[in-house]
């Protein structure tokens, strides 16, 4: 029996559930809740670590990765969702496999106005073009919820996109 | 029509070249590369030159996509030679990506933007390039090891070198002067099938 994964524990755990399912491309525009995940990736001889200028670049970058044979990851906050929509059409339009972690702001304890709307319009914007969202509110629940990710997108070819929850990463404090 | 005012930095001459000989004369050999061009001109010209190959993603939309699509690529298949082809309009709407890939400088990538000034298809508007914004400039000031301009004739031995040899992370403007690229009419573009002829030519 593994031991119970924890507030501590879960970005690590995540980061080799990733791996053990041969991601082997991640992408980010950098944001404190994926620290673990990119510095891991930069530290990994095994895998491209990838900073992007903005998270449009991702979404065309897991594209490549798949016709190239890949799997590809594409971190981002919340209000990096808003920036890839148009590119999206990309992924829908082709069928690409696309997963992606998005850490959440601007929802359950959240301290800066300005990152509300965007933070509030993640799922709908998500849904609208046609990306599937799963959310993980608490430790326990990260590993099933990237694992079942893993699975629809690479094994049944669709979008996905996982919400690390301000529940479970915690508010920002200012 | 009213225009907005060239850049007064602006250096390069005036294009001279016509994109329907020059980018069949730089990509002699599109056989060797695993392709991909961005939207409008540059997937009809590739599309006409290669015959409709597998081999090549062309893009009808997702407009700024074409580079950092090369560079997954690129990384995916560090054996194979990745061509991106695009233009101006393509390559200006997400620059950075620019940035992006000379970080992670894949020795196996090489850009051409074909550069005609113009947003073509949509009414000839000009674009930044036109204007006089330097996309070499800007490419190497991201990093690119190599970088190339195509104004004249002259300049294409060392651009088909560049295309031919490969061995470095290269970006090669090919500027040429307003009008069509070359289109045979035949490429449907249907996104899920681009996907899956590549990758079905590709992987098996």
């Amino acid at each position: 029996m593994p031991d119970a994964i924890t507030k501590e524990t879960w970005p690590s755990a995540l980061y080799d559930l990733l791996r053990a399912n041969n991601v082997t491309q991640f992408c980010y525009v950098p944001d404190a809740g994926h620290k673990v995940l990119i510095d891991r990736s930069l530290a990994d001889p095994d895998v491209h670590s990838v900073p992007l200028t903005t998270e449009e670049e991702g979404v065309a970058m897991v594209a490549g990765a798949d016709l190239g044979g890949n799997r590809a990851v594409l971190l981002m906050q919340s209000s990096g969702v808003g920036n890839t929509i148009n590119m999206l059409s990309l992924t829908q339009g082709c069928r690409f496999p696309f997963l992606t972690l998005v850490s959440m702001r601007g929802e359950y304890g959240e301290g800066n106005p300005w990152q509300f709307a965007m933070g509030q319009a993640v799922e709908p914007v998500l849904k609208a073009m046609g990306v599937i969202v799963l959310r993980a509110e608490q430790p326990s629940e990260v590993i099933t919820a990237v694992t079942a990710a893993i699975t629809m997108a690479f094994q049944s070819g669709q979008q996905v996109a996982v919400l690390l929850t301000q529940r479970l990463i915690g508010a920002k404090k200012f | 029509m009213a225009k907005l005012n060239k850049l007064q930095t602006a250096t390069l001459p005036d294009a001279v070249l016509d994109r329907r000989q020059a980018v069949p004369a730089l990509i002699e050999r599109p056989g060797d590369f695993l392709m991909v061009a961005g939207l409008a001109g540059t997937a009809w010209e590739l599309s006409a030159l290669t015959h409709e190959s597998p081999s090549l993603f062309g893009l009808g939309g997702a407009m700024g996509a074409a580079p950092m699509i090369g560079l997954g690529l690129a990384l995916a298949q560090p054996k194979r030679r990745v061509l991106v082809a695009t233009g101006d309009g393509e390559l200006l709407m997400n620059v950075g990506a620019l940035a992006t890939i000379a970080l992670q400088n894949p020795p196996n990538l090489t850009i051409i933007c074909v550069d005609n000034g113009h947003y073509g298809e949509t009414g000839n508007q000009d674009s930044h390039t036109g204007l006089g914004v330097r996309l070499d400039v800007v490419a190497a000031g991201c990093g690119f090891p190599v970088v190339h301009v195509i104004n004249t004739e002259a300049d294409m031995a060392e651009g088909r070198r560049l295309v031919r040899e490969g061995g470095s992370l290269s970006f090669i403007l090919l500027r040429v002067t307003e009008g069509p690229a070359t289109h045979d009419g035949k490429k449907n573009l249907v996104p899920h099938i681009e996907r899956d002829r590549f990758r079905a030519a590709l992987l098996g």
